[in-house]
């Protein structure tokens, strides 16, 4: 599309470094320029994704406003955008943002339901009973979900970043623990103070460390197609190390929060349940958050 | 006729083009932030935009993001900022003021409950950024039934296929973004000015306000031959970051807009 529409120069945001790393690959691979905005934060616990993006060529620019997270990289790249718009093309990393963003990262995203939906045919010749995806602006969860929200014997759940707690002020579930607001562009629930401005979101995990959400989340929300649910920090590292130990991946901390709500429900469903759950990301970028919370939260478990 | 019809008119009268300052509601506190509100028609402002707070000020340059998290840190609420328009309008009905913010904060606050209380504060207009001519009409069309003006930004890129639609239903003046970009960004050419108030002209018979970009008596001056209204805002919040005292941000940012306003008022002489 950037090609298409003659522009020069391909700009991101990116909380864990997922999507700074995947536009970054293509700016390389098609030879165009390549600024990717990340908070200050998240450059300190994402190392081996800014180096892999520096490894691609692109230019980092740590943003160190507001808690130096996903909204302060994504305010910092609109603010790029305005400038740079003739020669700039912003590739947005969820379903959040401006029209037409949200629906064109979804029509993206949705690859990952269409393969789903074709692979479990031609393997068990039915469609799945249940969809699990972790979901902070909620592409990943999304791609899934998309292909399948028609078809009404699917249960699908979300699963939002509770942080210390959705009770707590420490979490990024903006649909469990926000109200409908704006911003970035959109009409969505964030999380927000009495007076509308949004508050600082917590998650362990980067990717979900975000105030609000796609708004078509939030319209499944309020019609009710989708169940979101919420996984704490310490759900969220507990299956993380259950599936390190017992499947031999090492999933990234945001997956975590689909893994952990899917080791949940499992116990309670029969034996032929066909449950999916999206591993949106490897862990190998979320090593030195999960040593430094092994050394700091339980010493006893640390792997030296 | 409104505040900020009657002020265009006056001065088309006279002749001169209007100042329009900007400073955020709050900054550096709420004392010498309505001292600064109440001193700035003295000191030559026609017409005042006062910043709303708001915690991801995303079309704002570095000056205006530290505006408003000083602001925030000391306290102000959209109910502060309200207040404040009270109080000015205590002593000056003349001066029209402006709120220029983000819409979350006043989709919070409840848009019925916001523009009952704007309207018996004596706000004159609004401006609302990040909020598209596709999508403001929650907003708009219930300001205009309580006599607020609704302006709207037009920028470089704002193609003549496009203006029909943003000047729709616009009032009070056009405010035109003369560079791409953020507030307090890079300025733009007289030329450039020049050629996009002509191409505004043939969409609108609004007053035109240039703003972005503009910093000095001279550049304010410049752009003053050009259109009705010259806004400046970056430099005068520049002035309050770099005050040690409150005292001393109020004086400093009442003289620049003294030496601007004698820019804006030479202009045409």
């Amino acid at each position: 599309m950037a090609k298409r529409m003659g522009k020069k120069r391909l700009i991101a945001e990116t909380g864990a470094g997922m999507h700074g790393v995947a536009t970054a690959t293509v700016a390389a691979r098609f030879g165009l320029p390549c600024v990717i905005y990340m908070g200050a934060t998240d450059i300190e616990r994402q190392q081996a994704n800014v180096f892999r993006m520096k490894l691609l060529g692109a230019e980092i620019v740590p943003v160190t406003a507001g808690t130096g997270t996903l909204k302060d990289a994504m305010n910092e790249a609109l603010r790029d955008w305005v400038t740079n718009v003739d020669d700039t093309f912003y590739l947005i990393g969820t379903v959040a943002g401006p029209h037409p963003y949200p629906a064109m990262v979804r029509d993206f995203q949705s690859i990952i339901g269409k393969e789903t939906k074709t692979q479990l045919q031609e393997k068990r010749g039915r469609l799945p009973d249940s969809l699990v995806a972790c979901v902070g602006g909620g592409s990943n969860a999304m791609g899934l979900f998309h292909p399948f929200l028609d078809d009404a014997s699917v249960e699908i759940i979300g699963v939002e970043a509770g942080g210390h707690g959705v009770t707590t002020s420490l979490h990024a579930a903006s649909l469990n623990g926000g109200v409908p607001g704006v911003l970035h562009g959109n009409r969505t629930y964030l999380l927000q103070d009495a007076d509308g401005q949004i508050t600082d979101a917590h998650s362990i995990s980067a990717g979900l460390d975000y105030p609000g959400i796609g708004p078509e989340h939030a319209w499944l929300h309020e019609m009710e197609r989708v169940k979101y649910v919420s996984i704490t920090d310490d759900e969220a590292l507990a299956a993380f190390h259950t599936t390190c130990r017992l499947e031999g991946i090492i999933p990234a901390l945001e997956t975590a929060h689909a893994l952990a709500e899917a080791i949940k429900r499992a116990p309670t469903l029969p034996k032929d349940h066909l449950m999916v759950v999206c591993l949106s990301g490897r862990g190998d970028k979320d090593m030195q958050t999960v040593m430094n919370h092994m050394a700091g939260a339980h010493p006893q478990e640390t792997l030296a | 006729m409104s505040r900020l019809e009657q002020r265009f008119a006056d001065l088309k009268a006279e002749g001169r083009a209007a100042l329009v300052t900007f400073v955020t509601a709050g900054d550096p506190g709420y004392d010498a932030s309505l001292a600064i509100l109440k001193g700035l028609p003295a000191a030559g402002a026609d017409v005042i935009e006062l910043g709303m707070p708001f915690t991801d000020p995303m079309a704002d340059g570095v000056a205006i993001q530290l505006a408003t998290l000083r602001a925030l840190e000391a306290g102000q609420t959209l109910a502060k900022t309200l207040q404040m328009v009270r109080e000015f309008r205590v002593d000056n009905q003349t001066t029209p003021i402006v709120l220029m913010g983000y819409y979350n904060p006043i989709h919070r606050f409840g848009v019925e409950a916001f523009i009952e209380q704007a309207q018996s504060a004596g706000v004159d207009g609004l401006i609302i950024v990040d909020l598209p001519p596709e999508h403001d009409a929650e907003l708009a069309a219930p300001a205009q039934a309580a006599g607020i003006d609704f302006i709207r930004l037009t920028t470089p890129t704002t193609d003549d296929a496009r203006l029909p639609r943003v000047l729709e239903r616009s009032s009070g003046f056009v405010y035109y973004v003369s560079v791409a970009g953020v507030t307090g960004a890079g300025s733009a050419t007289s030329e450039h000015v020049g050629s996009a108030i002509e191409r505004l002209r043939r969409h609108t018979d609004l007053p035109i306000s240039v703003g972005f970009g503009i910093r000095t008596p001279e550049q304010a001056a410049a752009i003053a031959r050009l259109a009705e209204g010259v806004v400046v805002g970056s430099a005068l919040v520049d002035k309050i970051a770099k005050a040690e005292r409150p005292e001393q941000a109020v004086e400093d940012v009442l003289a620049l807009c003294s030496a601007l306003a004698q820019g804006v008022r030479s202009a045409r002489g």
